[in-house]
């Protein structure tokens, strides 16, 4: 029997940083490789930009035909599509690699990430690291900042630092549906489609205002999967629109918790699916 | 930890690994049951040894090396390695191991070997000068300097084996464990391979567990072999008492020059014609070197191989003596 000394929440904060170094050594490594062909990076950067502008695209022609949607107008819409392309841009180029684990699973080189001495999450994660997705960030903030000018908000503090609180708890919210995605792949190695559905099909679902959807699809995703604290909640008082649900304005400024609630939670679903794969095997 | 340095660097005692395998049988109709694949298994292995792992295909053989590194968690049994569980210090017991799987690679697939090296350099917080100078070492002793900068899916199989070896050895672990390290490989690599790990054993007294279905392997490279089947442990001595047990007979191949009857030598027997090829068997204590020439002056010979008694023609006869002692 070994004695730990440590506290559990100090090996869980070292098992974190651990996990961070392990990431930006195997990131930077993969960044470094992709950097030798310089020319080839560089276009397929501007190829993903322009890829992921299609669906704007869409957005703009639909606004040729119509002056609001869902009673928004465009800079509305485009303030909704800056803030869920970007954040979810951020955690598929961070986390996006996660995918693949059930092809990893299935084909036994899930395997090796165990005999080495960092965490697999991180080795998952970091696995070919996708510097082209970069283009989908690219092009999310671009979106952002114009709407950002184009709205007609009275700016004050609270709101302006709305902003930045729903990217990085976007992005956390969106980390983890990722993980908790990837941990489903212990159990189904094929389940990777059910991730997407939630994260790309997610992503898109929050391009558009609240309103053009269903009561009960809009409680679903503030109350189960909290979806809505990625822009919709805070969004809509930003914008000074009502939100479908009557919801007490404190809730907008929730998004940093559910984002911690979503988080933790992916960590345990996460330990769970590695704690069954460790008992069975592939 | 005492006890770790001198005796039993790697205990078994009477360990389990029970998988739960669901079949569907009909609609919403799943039938389960228990596969044992390792059961009650129990071996000491002391720091410095070199053992063979042998057995048949889902005889047992990688779920327990996965046990032994903490892939897998055993359901039951007691397990130590360098006294720490695997299973439950997995990350810790990394930096005391290497692992080496024949079918794949730990190496990243797409970007060249050194920087998979670079890598594990970080990845084990590996002192810089150490890792110079394994570095320098094992590209020398396994030939790898022109490989360096090759992406590893462009390697051959077993420049590729080469380069796994030397991953796992970079941060000098106190045990090396083989997976099946020379399946697939020609005459020549395997031949370098098995020197390697000679040397690594005498010189740095590595401990090294290696499991593989090539006897030849473990006449090599061990003295001491155990054989599993069916996840239970058959064998456990050294490797001239597994020849007295399976003791077959070795077989010698004959190409002659043509069609002829039988050969007639003592201390061996036709056991099959195809042509001018016949089939000749002999006690495996026998050394083939005076049939040969025997054979060789009295008839036409063209070529000639031998064959050594494979595991199952050994773990069968193993039955077969149980059956009737």
């Amino acid at each position: 029997m070994t004695v730990s000394t440590s506290t559990p929440a100090s090996t869980a904060g070292s098992r974190v940083a651990e996990g961070l170094r392990a990431y930006l050594l195997i990131a930077g490594m993969w960044i470094r490789a992709g950097m030798t062909y310089r020319t080839s990076f560089v276009v397929t950067v501007i190829g993903n930009l322009l890829l992921s502008g299609m669906d704007f695209v869409g957005i703009l022609l639909m606004f040729s035909q119509v002056d609001s949607l869902g009673g928004w107008t465009l800079p509305e819409v485009a303030f909704l599509y800056g803030l869920s392309a970007t954040a979810f841009g951020i955690t598929d180029l961070l986390l996006g690699s996660s995918e693949v684990l059930g092809a990893r699973i299935r084909d036994g080189s899930f395997d090796t990430l165990l005999v080495r001495p960092v965490p697999v999450l991180a080795q998952v994660a970091a696995d070919q690291f996708p510097l082209r997705r970069f283009g989908r960030v690219i092009q999310g903030s671009l979106v952002l900042g114009w709407a950002l000018f184009a709205v007609d908000v009275d700016w004050t503090v609270p709101k302006a630092l709305l902003v930045p609180v729903m990217l990085v708890s976007g992005a956390l919210i969106f980390g983890a549906i990722f993980v908790a995605g990837a941990a489903f792949q212990f159990l189904a190695q094929d389940a990777a489609q059910v991730q997407n559905a939630f994260t790309y099909g997610g992503t898109t679902m929050l391009q558009y205002p609240p309103t053009l959807f269903g009561k009960d699809l809009v409680r679903g995703v503030t109350f189960v999967l909290p979806l809505a604290f990625v822009n919709w909640l805070p969004a809509s008082y930003v914008l000074g629109r009502p939100y479908p649900l009557d919801l007490p304005t404190w809730v907008t400024y929730m998004s940093p918790l559910a984002a911690g609630v979503c988080c933790g939670l992916a960590g345990v679903v996460w330990r769970a699916g590695l704690r069954s794969y460790r008992s069975t095997g592939s | 930890m005492t006890d770790a340095l001198t005796e039993g660097f790697i205990e078994l005692d009477r360990v389990e690994k029970v998988f739960d395998v669901r079949k569907k049988t009909g609609f919403l109709r799943r039938e389960r049951h228990q596969v044992r694949a390792v059961d009650s298994i129990s071996f000491t292995v002391a720091r410095g040894e070199m053992v063979g792992y042998i057995g048949p295909n889902g005889a047992g053989k990688s779920t327990t090396i996965k046990m032994l590194t903490g892939i897998l968690t055993p359901s039951g049994g007691r397990l130590r390695v360098a006294g720490i569980d695997p299973s439950r210090e997995r990350t810790r017991l990394a930096h005391r191991i290497g692992v080496v799987f024949g079918q794949r690679t730990t190496l990243w697939w797409d970007l060249p070997l050194i920087d998979s090296y670079k890598l594990m350099h970080r990845m084990y917080r590996i002192p810089d000068a150490r890792y110079r100078e394994n570095l320098d070492r094992l590209v020398e002793l396994l030939d790898l300097g022109a490989l360096l900068d090759v992406p590893v899916r462009q390697l051959s199989l077993g420049q590729r084996m080469r380069g796994d070896i030397a991953a796992a050895l970079l941060h000098d672990p106190e045990v090396l464990y083989l997976d099946e390290p020379t399946i697939g490989l020609d005459v020549i690599s395997k031949a370098r391979v098995r020197e390697f790990l000679r040397e690594l054993n005498t010189e740095r007294s590595t401990t090294v567990l290696l499991t593989t279905h090539d006897l030849s392997d473990i006449e090599q490279l061990c003295s001491r072999v155990m054989v599993i089947d069916h996840g239970r442990m058959m064998y456990d001595g050294p490797l001239t008492g597994l020849h007295e047990i399976g003791d077959g007979e070795r077989t010698l191949v004959v190409d002659l020059e043509r069609e002829l009857p039988p050969i007639e030598v003592d201390a061996a027997r036709v056991v099959k014609i195809d042509g001018p090829r016949q089939w000749l068997a002999f006690p495996a204590s026998a050394s083939a070197a005076p049939l040969v020439a025997r054979i060789a002056a009295e008839y036409p010979l063209v070529d000639l191989s031998v064959r050594e008694p494979d595991i199952e023609a050994v773990i069968s006869r193993m039955y077969a003596e149980k059956a009737t002692s």
